[in-house]
This record gives structure tokens, C-alpha cells and sequence, in this order.
């Protein structure tokens, strides 16, 4: 094994001391000097036409210093996938959810912006409303969006392979459909943003986001601007799960406000106003027939889902595609036919959330792989165990696996659990079920066609020589990647972590994507190290010079210079160096020569020594329509087993324990890396146990706060035992690749297995409350008479 | 019409004139500058707003400003001291208890009045000091060890 010095090691985190003591700023902290107030009107219907809007009493109001419309606001459509941009910032004509914008006020005080809202008249025309995908779809039915009819907002129809002929050669073929309902992201800060122009006329836009970079580029083509010159700078951020990983309506209001007064401006929004952007996990319903032989060797999926979709698109259309191709690994399966639909309807707009598109597919494929082996009398991980992928394998639909340590994950919760002690040994009551999963280390494209690289990053190494200084563009909003390009910085440079200092999440620092699709530690990762890499190359290379030493036959480790044959005299350097820094208190007085002395030597010699990196990803996917979405450069992968207990009286279920196996590459940390499985799993038991954003028929939100729209909290959440699976990725940084999100798949579908094991009722609507299993329980008791 | 209080907070006496609706939570974040105390919902769900009140831990945006009139407010800015992290911040930091860090001052404040008042917690009471704060990123595991490991 390569031997590290920095990476795969359990560093602190270098953003923890400030988060710890309160000092770490978020966006709500900034205050600026004349700073304004914004507050957003949003419809309090589910659809109609606005016929007419009056800011006459708004803007009388003292202190208002703005109120501005789609007058100011212009009609230019943006969104996230350049094919369905379908939303302006403010309504035009029509609205088409309970929150849809259609006005900004800017005041001295948030109390006085919020009065003047309430000031604002408008005059709607009410106009039928549709919550439902049959409803929406129905003939007849009200239209959100005039060039999609049936309010079909976009489908996916794909086949690889011939899955009728495989079904038919098949023993036996199960179909099931699961159902899920909308989540919500509940990151604990609220989003929120300041907006501000310089007389220059440089727009920076400081927000709570995901995604800087998309950021900008929404608010440029939004406002009219070059790129140059808006700057969006993200501060620490209260996590983001994937629903700040688009631009924002009120991030483009405050950006308008900012305009029209000339002054700073803030906006926060509410916890209701969270509800209402949403952007989360979508509603999905999947019917899945798979056929597999006696042996029980898979031959074929056939899949349909259908796509609630709310209002508009957002990430929609990335989504429908991820529904269907992330079933094609991590079984061999050679037969895989997807149909997939996304229907809008006047409800908030449902995006990406923690395990994009794939998460209730997996629920729905995994459980049904339980129902097969079931009826095959096998052990559902022997079943796995039998079709399980492995490294360079490919899968019908193009997605290459390049490294692929499943076989390592399901041993390590096998024997973690004790599953071969457990299952179909416990009593009436408690149950014991797994599942496995996968997940892209990123998109293989960006969200808008281009060649870009997905992120570039700068070493700059201090004047002194000591200290090495990491610029990026991505975002830390709580996942850890500050630290791991810190780490992975230290361990190119050769050099200690606490000599690296590093700023991130700002446009002016470079180009990248951002944090989404469990990204960053692979494609910064790589742009970081070629940029430190690239630093010490020049380092070295003036040494060279100096001490007339080949540059292969010097590296750099641990802080100071070691030479593969005979040492060189360093004298000359170090008392150079000593001279340099008369009066200073770090005088090196290592037998060795110092990193420090060596980067000083190369900055006397060239001026800065500055590094750069950049990424992309080589080709990848097929030639079909949609082949990109799926792609990746490489998969991190997970097993998972979940022990229940169930109380068949009531319906309740108790998780008991989770084991979690998860290949992320190597660990870059491996702390955090643990702390993204356990966050994982926490998030599927929410969403498995009881997340669920309800609506009246009016399209409300009625539990639009986080006492009754509920995550799980330390009361319901078991013992988590994370082992942590390396293998060594070869398109990965120093062999590493994803885990944020790729953890979540097996969550939902080993507790549905689990629960099975437990009273032998299967359950295929998603939370899983107790009324809902208990119901499940009578009518299978009714059906066995 | 305001109204002047007088509060002790992190040691500090405070003289401040406060709106009659004004909240705790606000006159710490945007009067006094004290941001560590978070805000994460405003009705008193999530915890993010923890302080100590007078011994005990209290939603800082369910309290009105001129409540604490004469009361004692511990924040999370009053627990460093200048040799460093108070312990308890120390082994959050070493056990990676903290992810985005928008719960950790509230957790932390909750934590710290468990143990001020529980030398030596059970898990389940340390699961039960903790429920009031949500935190959405780490599933409370690496928390609860953090806590766990400052039982004396």
C-alpha cells in the first residue's frame, strides 16, 4: 500500500475551533454599514392570473427604499437545465404555487419591508388548480406551462438489451410499485444573502449556497451583467443536501433590490419560506417487474416511474433520468427498459436532494430483491452476493465501474451484523435486512453543455517559504471539503497540514461546479493536487539550480527535502536563508534542508511560486439521449444492514441498529468520512420512518415548521457502526472518490427488508408510520383470513 | 416604547434598551453582535438558539428580551477562555461531532448544562440532554461520543 503521510488519517477539521465557539460567520451574522432589509410577496394561491399589481401604498411607506416587479426584474427565463428554464424571477402573468414570487420590497428595517409588502395589492384571477400526476394529467386539466401539455414536463424512454425476450426466458418475475412522498432538505439554516454593488458597478452576492459558480452564472444572465463582474462569495453554510444547489429566488430579488438602491441589501428566509422554495427530494412512484433464473441470476428490468413534480422544473429533468439509470449497476444486469415522467402541478418544486433521483429506486428495486430470493428460498445476500458487479465491469447502460469494492462492503456488514447468526433466527417481532447501493463521484457533465473544467485551483506558497496557500471555488457547507483539499494540498506539497491555509467557495477563486452530485473530493480533489504539485515542481526545480542535484532525485516529505542518493552541502541555502529573515524567530535548524527554505529560495528566484490545477473528466457514457446523466469517473458504493423491531399492536417500528459498509476510495479523512455515512443514515430513517411535507387542497404546506415536519433527532437514532471500505480508485486523487451521497442508498431499502423480516408484511408506501404498518399488518391478517 | 434592562451576559453586565417584542435570540445576534447563538426556525423547534438562562437551557427565540431582566445569559461565546476551548468544544472538534456547525453552539450549550448538572450521563441521558437540538448532517452519533467523553 502507498504510503501517506496527511491523507487517510483522522485530522481535525480546520473549520470545527470557529464552528465550535460560535465564531464561524454564516450569512445571517454579516452585517454591512447602511445596509437594507428585503422581504419577498409570494402568492397565497396555487394558481392564477394576476391581472393587476399596485406598489402605490408599498412604496409610500417611510423607510421603503424599493419595491420592484417583473417591471424591474425583467422576463428573462432562467432555472437549472438550460432545456426547462421556466422560471422568472418575479410572476408575470401567472402564478403556479402558493409561494410562487411576485414582489420584493427593500427597507431600513425587516418589520417596515415585511409592512410593505402586506401593502402591495394585487388583483388575481383564482384559476382551477392540479395536485396530483393524475390529476395534472388528466384531459382538460388546468395547463401550468403553455408548451407542455398534459403538463408533462419532460420523460425518459430508454432500453438496453431485449428485456421482453429476457423476461420471458426468465423463472421467475415479481412486479411491485413503491411509493414515497416529497421530502424536505431541513437543513437547519435557513437560506439567506446579502447583495451589493460597488460604484463600479461589481455586483457581489454573498450567499448561503451550494453551488457559487451557478450562482453567478444565473444572477449575470438574470441581471444582464458580464461575469466579471458579479462575484458570488459563499460564508460557512448551514449544510445544503442538494437544495441550495441551484440559484434561488430571493438570491436574484436581493441582487434587483441591491440595483435599484445602490445600498447593501439582506434577505433571510423563513422556515414557511423554506417549505414553499423546496427543491427536495421529489415524490416518486416506480413499478419495477425484474425477472430473474432459478439460480437467481437477474436478465432483466423493466421500470416505470412517475415524477411529482410541482410548479416548475429545477433539476427535474437530471432527476427523471437518474430515477431509471441508476438501476443499472451494482448487479449484473444485462436487460434494462426505463420510462420515466415528470408531471408538473401547482405545487412547490421538487429538485435534487442527498442521493439524487436514485434514492426511492433503489427502495423499490432492493426490496423486490428480497421478494425474489424470497420465493427462490436464497439468502437475499447470497442473491446479491450472485450478481454483484466487480471492478471494470460496465453496465448496460455505460456506467463504468473502475474500482468497485462491494464484495469487501457486504463481508464487512455481514459479519458486523452477525447476519449469519441473525436472519430467519429471531423471534416474531424483530427483524434483520440489507441492501446495497451506488453512487456517481460526481457528474460526468455540467448542468449547461460546455468543455469547462469542473474546477481549477490555486497553491500560492507564502513569501517566507512556510506556509502554502489553497484558493478554490468549491463549496464547504459542512461536508468536510475545506479540510480534504487542505489535506490533499499538504500530502502533494510533501508538507505538514497545519503549514496549509485555504479559502474556498468565492468565483473570484476559479472556476467550480460546486458541491452536488457527492463531487468535490474527486474533481477539486484532482485540481488541487495537480496545483500543488504543480507548485512543487517549481520549488524544486530552483533547487535543482542551486544545488546542482537532478529534480528526480529530490522529493519533499513531511516539511523538509530528501535527496534519493548523496545529501548536497545545504550551508550556503540555510545561512542565505538565515540572513533573509534576520529578526525573525523560525530559523531553521534541521539537519535537513526545510521545505521552507527551499520555497523561500524559489520565490527569491521567480517571484510568487503559484500552482494550478484543473479537472475534468475524460469522455464517458454512451452515444443515446440522456447518456450523460448516470455518468461518472467513478461509483462509490455501500452495503447496508438494519436490525428492527416492530410492535404489531400499534405499528410502531424502533430501528435498532444500522451496520454501513461504504467504499469511498481512499479515505482522505476519515473521520468525515464516517460522519457522512452516519448523516446518511440518519437522513434515510427520516425519510423511511416519517419525513413527509403534507398539503391541504388548497396547496398549502401544513406542516411547514420543524416540529411536525420531522427529522430525526438523537431520540431516534440508533447505534450507527460505519466501517469504512477502501479501495483504490483509479480515476480518484491519491485513489479517492465519493461518499456524501452515495451513503444513503441502502438505508430505506434494508429497513423495508428489515421490517419484513420482522411480521412478514411487506409495506410499499413510504414514511413508514405506524399507521400506515399497522394497516399494512391488518390487511395482510384479513388476506390470510 | 423601549425599555432598559439590565443583564448579565457571559459575565458581562449589560444596560440595553430593548423592544417589548423583542426576542432573546435577536438582541444577542443583532444588538449585542453575539452570533454564535444561531437562529434556525424561530419558533422554538430546532435548538439552534440554546443559551443558558439562569441555570437552565431555554430556546432563546421563545424568550422575550425584557424577560431577562436581571437574569444571567450564558452564550457560547462565554465558554472559550483565553488558554483555549472550553473541554467540551475541544471534544467536539476531536470526535468530528461538527459538520456544517449551524446546530454546534446550541448542542454545545445543551451539552454543557447536561453535564453541569449530570457529572456522569447514561447515553439514553444524554440522548434525552441533546433532543431538543436537531441537527441534520451528523446523525447525533460522533456528538453523543463527544459528550460522552467529557463524563467525569
Amino acid at each position: 500500500m502507498k504510503d501517506f503521510d496527511v491523507i487517510r488519517t483522522r485530522a481535525h477539521r480546520l473549520d470545527t475551533p470557529d464552528k465550535a465557539t460560535g465564531k464561524a460567520v454564516y450569512v445571517d451574522d454579516i452585517d454591512k454599514p447602511g445596509m437594507l432589509y428585503g422581504a419577498l410577496l409570494q402568492s397565497p394561491h396555487a394558481h392564477a392570473n394576476i391581472i393587476s399589481i399596485d406598489t402605490s401604498k408599498a412604496e409610500a411607506l417611510p423607510g421603503v427604499k424599493a419595491v420592484v416587479t417583473s417591471k424591474e426584474a425583467g422576463s428573462i427565463k432562467y432555472g437549472v437545465s438550460p432545456a426547462r428554464y421556466d422560471e422568472t424571477v418575479f410572476a408575470i402573468d401567472k402564478v403556479r404555487y402558493v409561494g410562487d414570487e411576485i414582489a420584493a420590497v427593500a427597507a431600513i428595517s425587516l418589520e417596515i419591508a415585511q409592512k410593505a409588502v402586506a401593502l402591495i395589492e394585487v388583483e388575481y384571477e383564482i384559476l382551477p388548480a392540479v395536485f396530483t400526476i393524475e390529476d395534472a394529467m388528466k384531459d382538460g386539466a388546468p395547463q401550468l406551462h403553455e408548451d407542455f401539455p398534459k403538463n408533462l414536463c419532460a420523460e425518459v424512454h430508454h432500453e438496453f438489451g431485449d428485456v421482453e425476450k429476457a423476461l420471458a426466458e426468465s423463472d421467475i418475475v415479481k412486479t411491485t410499485t413503491v411509493k414515497n412522498k416529497r421530502q424536505d432538505g431541513a437543513c437547519i439554516e435557513m437560506q439567506g444573502c446579502i447583495a451589493e454593488f460597488d460604484r463600479r458597478g461589481t455586483l457581489t452576492l454573498v450567499s448561503g449556497t451550494q453551488v457559487p459558480h451557478y450562482v453567478q452564472r444565473t444572477v449575470a444572465m438574470v441581471l444582464g451583467m458580464d461575469i466579471g463582474k458579479v462575484r458570488v462569495k459563499k460564508p460557512y453554510v448551514g449544510a445544503g443536501f442538494g437544495i441550495k444547489a441551484s440559484a434561488n429566488p430571493m438570491e436574484l430579488a436581493c441582487c434587483i433590490l441591491a440595483r435599484e438602491t445602490n445600498k447593501p441589501v439582506k434577505m433571510n428566509y423563513t422556515r414557511d419560506q423554506v417549505f414553499k422554495l423546496a427543491r427536495a427530494r421529489h415524490g416518486f412512484t416506480h413499478t419495477i417487474t425484474t425477472g430473474a433464473k432459478k439460480d437467481g441470476t437477474l436478465m432483466a428490468l423493466k421500470h416505470e416511474c412517475w415524477l411529482d413534480g410541482g410548479a416548475y422544473s429545477s433539476f427535474g429533468i437530471a432527476t427523471v433520468y437518474y430515477a431509471g439509470s441508476l438501476l443499472g449497476g451494482p448487479y449484473k444486469l444485462p436487460n434494462m427498459k426505463y420510462d420515466g415522467y415528470r408531471v408538473y402541478n401547482n405545487k412547490p418544486t421538487c429538485g435534487a436532494q442527498r442521493g439524487h433521483g436514485a434514492v426511492i429506486a433503489r427502495a423499490t428495486f432492493e426490496q423486490q430483491l428480497d421478494m425474489i430470493a424470497g420465493d427462490l428460498g436464497m439468502d437475499p445476500l447470497e442473491l446479491r452476493v450472485k450478481n454483484m458487479m466487480e471492478a471494470g465491469d460496465t453496465t448496460c447502460n455505460d456506467l463504468n465501474m473502475s474500482s468497485f469494492g462491494m464484495a469487501e462492503c457486504i463481508d464487512a456488514v455481514r459479519n458486523g451484523s452477525g447476519w449469519d447468526e441473525k436472519k430467519g433466527k429471531m423471534p416474531n417481532g424483530k427483524g434483520i435486512g440489507m441492501a446495497c447501493g451506488f453512487f456517481v463521484s460526481g457528474a460526468g457533465y455540467p448542468i449547461y453543455r460546455s468543455d469547462t473544467y469542473h474546477g481549477t485551483v490555486i497553491v500560492k506558497l507564502t513569501e517566507d517559504g512556510g506556509t502554502a496557500l489553497v484558493y478554490t471555488a468549491s463549496a464547504e457547507i459542512g461536508q468536510g471539503s475545506d479540510t480534504a483539499f487542505a489535506m490533499i494540498a499538504a500530502e502533494a506539497l510533501g508538507i505538514p497540514l497545519e503549514n496549509v491555509r485555504l479559502e474556498s467557495g468565492d468565483t473570484d477563486m476559479g472556476v467550480d461546479l460546486g458541491a452536488y452530485s457527492s463531487r468535490q473530493t474527486l474533481m477539486t480533489g484532482h485540481a488541487t493536487k495537480e496545483a500543488a504539485e504543480h507548485a512543487k515542481a517549481q520549488v524544486l526545480e530552483v533547487l535543482s539550480g542551486l544545488l546542482n542535484v537532478p529534480v528526480e532525485e529530490m522529493d519533499i516529505k513531511n516539511g523538509f527535502i530528501e535527496f534519493k542518493n548523496e545529501t548536497p552541502d545545504i550551508t550556503d541555502i540555510r545561512t542565505r536563508y538565515i540572513k533573509e529573515h534576520r529578526g525573525w524567530i523560525d530559523n531553521p535548524d534541521s539537519e535537513k534542508l526545510t521545505f521552507k527554505e527551499a520555497s523561500r529560495m524559489a520565490f527569491l528566484e521567480k517571484g510568487s511560486i503559484v500552482g494550478t490545477g484543473k479537472y475534468k473528466p475524460h469522455l464517458l457514457g454512451g452515444k443515446f439521449k440522456g447518456a450523460a446523466v448516470g455518468t461518472s469517473p467513478a461509483y462509490g458504493c455501500s452495503a447496508q444492514v438494519a436490525e428492527v423491531s416492530v410492535d404489531v399492536e400499534t405499528g410502531q417500528i424502533t430501528i435498532e441498529r444500522i451496520t454501513d459498509a461504504h467504499d469511498c476510495g481512499k479515505a482522505i479523512n476519515m473521520t468525515s468520512v464516517e460522519g457522512q455515512m452516519e448523516g446518511s443514515v440518519s437522513m434515510g430513517i427520516g425519510e423511511a420512518m416519517h419525513e413527509e411535507v403534507m398539503f391541504d387542497d388548497k396547496g398549502n404546506v401544513l406542516n411547514n415548521d420543524l416540529a411536525e415536519y420531522k427529522i430525526v433527532t438523537s431520540m431516534d437514532m440508533p447505534q450507527v457502526d460505519a466501517v469504512v471500505v477502501e479501495s483504490d480508485e483509479p480515476n480518484g486523487p491519491f485513489g479517492a472518490k465519493e461518499v456524501g451521497e452515495g451513503a444513503i442508498m441502502p438505508t430505506i431499502p434494508a429497513i423495508l427488508n428489515a421490517v419484513y423480516d420482522a411480521i412478514g408484511v411487506r409495506v410499499f408506501e413510504l414514511p413508514l408510520t405506524p399507521e400506515r404498518v399497522y394497516w399494512a399488518i391488518q390487511e395482510y391478517q384479513k388476506k390470510a383470513g | 416604547m423601549k425599555k432598559i434592562i439590565s443583564v448579565t451576559i457571559n459575565n458581562e453586565i449589560y444596560e440595553i434598551a430593548v423592544e417589548p417584542n423583542q426576542t432573546l435570540a435577536d438582541l444577542l445576534r443583532y444588538d449585542l453582535g453575539l452570533t454564535g447563538t444561531k437562529k434556525g426556525c424561530d419558533t422554538g423547534d430546532c435548538g439552534a438558539c440554546t443559551v443558558i438562562l439562569d441555570g437552565d437551557v431555554v430556546n432563546s427565540c421563545l424568550v422575550l428580551a425584557i424577560q431577562t431582566d436581571g437574569s444571567v445569559v450564558d452564550t457560547i461565546e462565554g465558554l472559550a477562555t483565553e488558554e483555549g476551548l472550553h473541554p467540551i468544544q475541544e471534544a467536539f472538534v476531536e470526535k468530528g461531532a461538527i459538520q456544517c456547525g449551524y446546530c454546534s453552539p446550541g448542542m454545545i450549550m445543551s451539552a454543557k448544562n447536561l453535564l453541569d448538572k449530570n457529572t456522569n450521563p447514561t447515553e439514553q441521558e444524554i440522548r434525552e440532554g441533546i433532543s431538543g437540538n436537531l441537527c441534520r448532517c451528523t446523525g447525533y452519533q460522533k456528538i453523543i461520543e463527544a459528550i460522552d467523553s467529557q463524563k467525569s
